[in-house]
């Protein structure tokens, strides 16, 4: 460490469930470059402090979504948040809010793997074709209905900065519903009366107050916030369209 | 046995925890300036379904520095409930094409801001008329 090395400090919620009852907070003293990320100072602390500290992260260029943590308590990928754009305070590091945590820096994702199940995050083709056929043509305008909400890497930023998922984990949330968007207008799909029952769903999109800061935080420049809210009026549609052409129902 | 043990948060004061959702909380306690707002106008329209003595009463009752106050205050609240209502608005609404490229979001808020302010000349100039 050369005399002019700068170092930060790096304040992490811990929190082992084999020995302690509720997470707690430890802070590391983290000699840094101007070119390094939060995540390459968690990464300094597993490597030369405590190889104890658990978190996930892959590809380090923000396209994998496995590094999202609450940095100075905003819902950021840690790949590319800097440590030079906090010094010399100290930066605090946690869990992305609203999930269980499942050890230090890693929360639990079961429920939202079910729901991006549920989804059925792929196209149901509205008419089958055979290969004979070639493939589904689309216009520039039909891929721009839906192209945003495809950039979606399922890093759960916008359900940390969701308060009614939070409130209310079983809401389908952001992510999801963006996702759901994407393919119910999608000029190839035909599986949108199946994906409303879950919008129109007491896990649907009601359970959204038009807060907003999903959209905020998304570092892929989705808007989850306009999927959710064009579907309150999809859904409004579906209920009062349903006197008129019965179809679908709600699960 | 498994040893995972998933410790979940609190929600406790989630709104105080980050600037974002105070300023979504204000917004949203400004709506009850709109409603309160709403209740004056129906209490003044019931006095005047009582007769003229009734309205009268109500008129010199606005008159009493406290409602002036609250006036006041009612019309920054519902001010600052339109700013932040129109702010959000692109985000709540359909995408809308005009040439062949999606409108931006903040001509959406513009335009609601500058139809509101027109609205409310509109009826100010209207009543100032009706009560020469």
């Amino acid at each position: 460490m050369s005399e002019n090395q700068k170092v930060i400090e790096i304040e992490v919620l811990r929190y082992h469930p084999e020995k302690d009852n509720e997470p707690y907070q430890q802070v590391f003293e983290v000699p840094f470059t101007d070119d390094m990320s939060v995540l390459q100072g968690v990464q300094y602390i597993k490597d030369y402090l405590d190889g104890s500290l658990s978190f996930r992260w892959s590809c380090r260029m923000a396209i994998c979504g496995s590094c999202g943590m609450m940095i100075n308590g905003i819902p950021s990928l840690s790949c590319q948040t800097f440590l030079r754009d906090y010094y010399p305070a100290r930066v605090r590091v946690e869990a992305l809010a609203h999930f269980p945590i499942e050890r230090d820096l890693v929360i639990g994702l079961e429920g939202f793997i079910e729901k991006l199940e549920s989804i059925q995050p792929y196209i149901i083709p509205k008419e089958a074709r055979t290969l004979a056929q070639g493939e589904y043509l689309q216009t520039p305008e039909q891929l721009g209905a839906y192209e945003q909400f495809s950039s979606c890497i399922n890093c759960l930023l916008c359900y940390a900065a969701c308060p009614q998922f939070g409130l209310n984990p079983s809401f389908i949330g952001p992510a999801a519903t963006a996702l759901l968007h994407r393919y119910n207008v999608d000029s190839r799909d035909g599986g949108k009366a199946e994906r409303m029952e879950l919008i129109n769903s007491e896990q649907g999109v009601f359970n959204c107050t038009a807060v907003g800061y999903c959209s905020e935080v998304c570092p892929k420049g989705v808007d989850p916030a306009n999927a959710v809210n064009q579907n309150k009026t999809n859904s409004a549609a579906d209920y009062f369209l349903r006197f008129l052409a019965p179809k679908g129902g709600a699960k | 046995m498994s040893k995972r043990r998933p410790y979940v948060r609190s929600m406790d004061g989630w709104w105080r925890k980050n600037p974002f959702f105070v300023e979504y909380m204000i917004h949203e306690g400004t709506a009850l300036f709109v409603a309160a707002y709403a209740g004056v106008l129906l209490t003044g329209l019931w006095r005047l379904s009582q007769g003229e003595a009734a309205w009268s009463a109500w008129l010199t009752a606005l008159r009493n520095p406290w409602y002036i106050g609250f006036h006041l205050v009612a019309l920054a609240a519902i001010g600052y409930h339109t700013y932040t209502w129109f702010k959000i608005m692109p985000r709540t609404m359909p995408p809308v094409i005009v040439g062949g490229q999606r409108l931006p979001g903040w001509v959406i808020t513009a335009g609601g801001l500058a139809a509101a302010a027109v609205a409310s000349l509109g009826l100010l100039a209207l009543v100032w008329g009706m009560a020469r």
